[in-house]
């Protein structure tokens, strides 16, 4: 179990940020989480369909968005971090050849329950925010 | 729409609040691995406590857990909704509802999800859902319209809640079809993307204040009379600091130009061609050519310039055929 570490809800500080994760968004990404989230929507893998709404390409479906959002927060807090709730906002679409980069810090710890708060920021390189919000994660508490 | 019609379109529309989209109905699968593992690998999550049985066995849970995100997945209808298209139901009929009096534009623009339990291998996730709530009209960047969230309740084969989401999404008249919506304080409102701003510092901030007055100046020096452009505070030719400018005709050549395809970014009309053009008074000047088939543009072609009004923050020349 030591090759994966789950950080104490005591060594966690309000202001402690998280690694940056940067995300290729490509054709085969958008459709494969399409799929994988088992949203079937043509605009998610078909091209024309995605033009006929005034975009250029496939976007992202908002279920893969999500998925990113508590990805990047349990990748930070390891597996042992129960995730409480997810609050996401949605912004620009995350379209092929665009670069976006997710960045987050803890802005709240409530002692009762052992949760923080992770506010998350998805941000794409030509249309700025994708997605933005707060995930909730109890940690381990104590020794 | 009058008053009077506006009143009863909402009556229509406050009359779906409430009313249920789809009765609790189980998943198609229960919580089983491969999906799981799809998922993850797609995401790119290796969280353990998804993928790993050995690690997840000894964990503090005890067991494999699925993916928090995934909770709305499992009930997905998958393929058939490309197939068939979706079954109507109280939340395709209030779109339609939308749709029919003009509100054709769609976007989701939030969703919160709460989370009770966890689920493990072998569970499986039912779902309901239910229009919960219609905001009152809204001027927002994107356009006229209204926000409808729909509460979906997840519970699992023992009838124990899971968890709880909230889908907003904005039906809004598109802005083709209104006149420029004026953006609001509303933290909610979308603005329409406009052009980057010009940036105006103290060499230039006279040149674009009197583009905004729809003229285009030439900087002279009032030593030697020698023309220039862009803006700069002293003349290449006698290094005098004094000027004055003239207004252009704008009537110009094309030196060279190209065409801008991808990204299409927010805020510009494409087809997009930006040339550089020489000026008759003699300076040259970067601009958009338009009122033509791109194809059309060539090195040489006579251009007749005029300023113009390209969204609601910015006064461009454009150049068109002479």
């Amino acid at each position: 179990m030591s090759e994966y570490n789950t950080r104490n809800y005591d060594e966690v500080s309000v202001g402690d940020k998280l690694e940056p994760l940067n995300i290729d968004i490509t054709t085969g990404l958008i459709v494969s989480t399409a799929l994988a989230t088992r949203d079937y929507e043509p605009v998610h893998h078909d091209k024309g369909v995605a033009q006929s709404t005034g975009l250029p390409d496939v976007f992202m479906n908002i279920l893969t968005s999500q998925s990113f959002m508590t990805r990047f927060a349990t990748d930070w807090s390891g597996p042992e971090a129960v995730v409480k709730s997810l609050d996401i906002r949605l912004g620009a679409p995350n379209v092929p050849g665009m670069v976006m980069t997710v960045t987050g810090e803890i802005t709240a710890k409530d002692d009762a329950s052992g949760i923080v708060d992770v506010a998350i920021v998805g941000e794409n390189n030509i249309w700025g925010m994708h997605m933005q919000g707060t995930v909730q994660l109890a940690l381990p508490q104590g020794a | 729409m009058n008053e009077e019609q506006q009143q009863a379109f909402e009556d229509l529309i406050y009359s779906y609040v409430g009313k249920v989209v789809c009765q609790r109905m189980p998943a198609k699968d229960a919580v089983n691995e491969p999906m799981i593992r799809h998922w993850a690998e797609a995401i790119g999550d290796n969280n353990p406590a998804y993928s790993d049985p050995q690690w997840a066995a000894d964990s503090q849970r005890g067991k494999m857990i699925a993916p928090p995100a995934m909770m709305y997945s499992w009930g997905q209808e998958g393929f058939p909704v490309v197939a068939q298209g979706r079954t109507p139901d109280a939340q395709s009929e209030l779109v339609e509802r939308f749709n029919e009096n003009g509100f054709f534009g769609t976007l989701g623009t939030n969703v919160k999800q709460e989370y009770f339990k966890e689920v493990g291998i072998g569970d499986t996730v039912y779902m309901e859902m239910v229009v919960d709530n219609i905001s009152e009209q809204k001027a927002t960047g994107r356009g006229i319209g209204y926000f409808f969230e729909t509460l979906a309740t997840f519970s699992d084969q023992h009838g124990d809640p899971i968890g709880t989401q909230r889908f907003r999404v904005l039906k809004f008249i598109p802005p083709a079809e209104q006149a420029a919506a004026s953006s609001s304080d509303n933290d909610e409102a979308l603005e329409v993307p406009t052009r980057i701003a010009s940036p105006r510092g103290h060499d230039n901030k006279w040149w674009w204040d009197a583009c905004d007055e729809g003229k285009v100046l030439i900087q002279r020096c009032k030593n030697c009379q020698t023309l220039r452009h862009p803006p700069r505070p002293m003349c290449g030719e006698c290094q005098s600091m004094e000027w004055d400018s003239i207004e252009s005709t704008l009537a110009g050549e094309v030196l060279s130009f190209t065409e801008l395809h991808h990204p299409k970014i927010p805020g510009y009309q494409y087809p997009l061609v930006c040339a550089v053009i020489k000026l008759a008074e003699g300076t040259n000047l970067v601009a958009n050519v338009v009122g033509c088939e791109p194809e059309a543009v060539h090195i040489g072609m006579q251009l007749q310039g005029k300023v113009e009004q390209i969204d609601a923050k910015t006064m461009l020349p454009q150049f068109y055929p002479a």
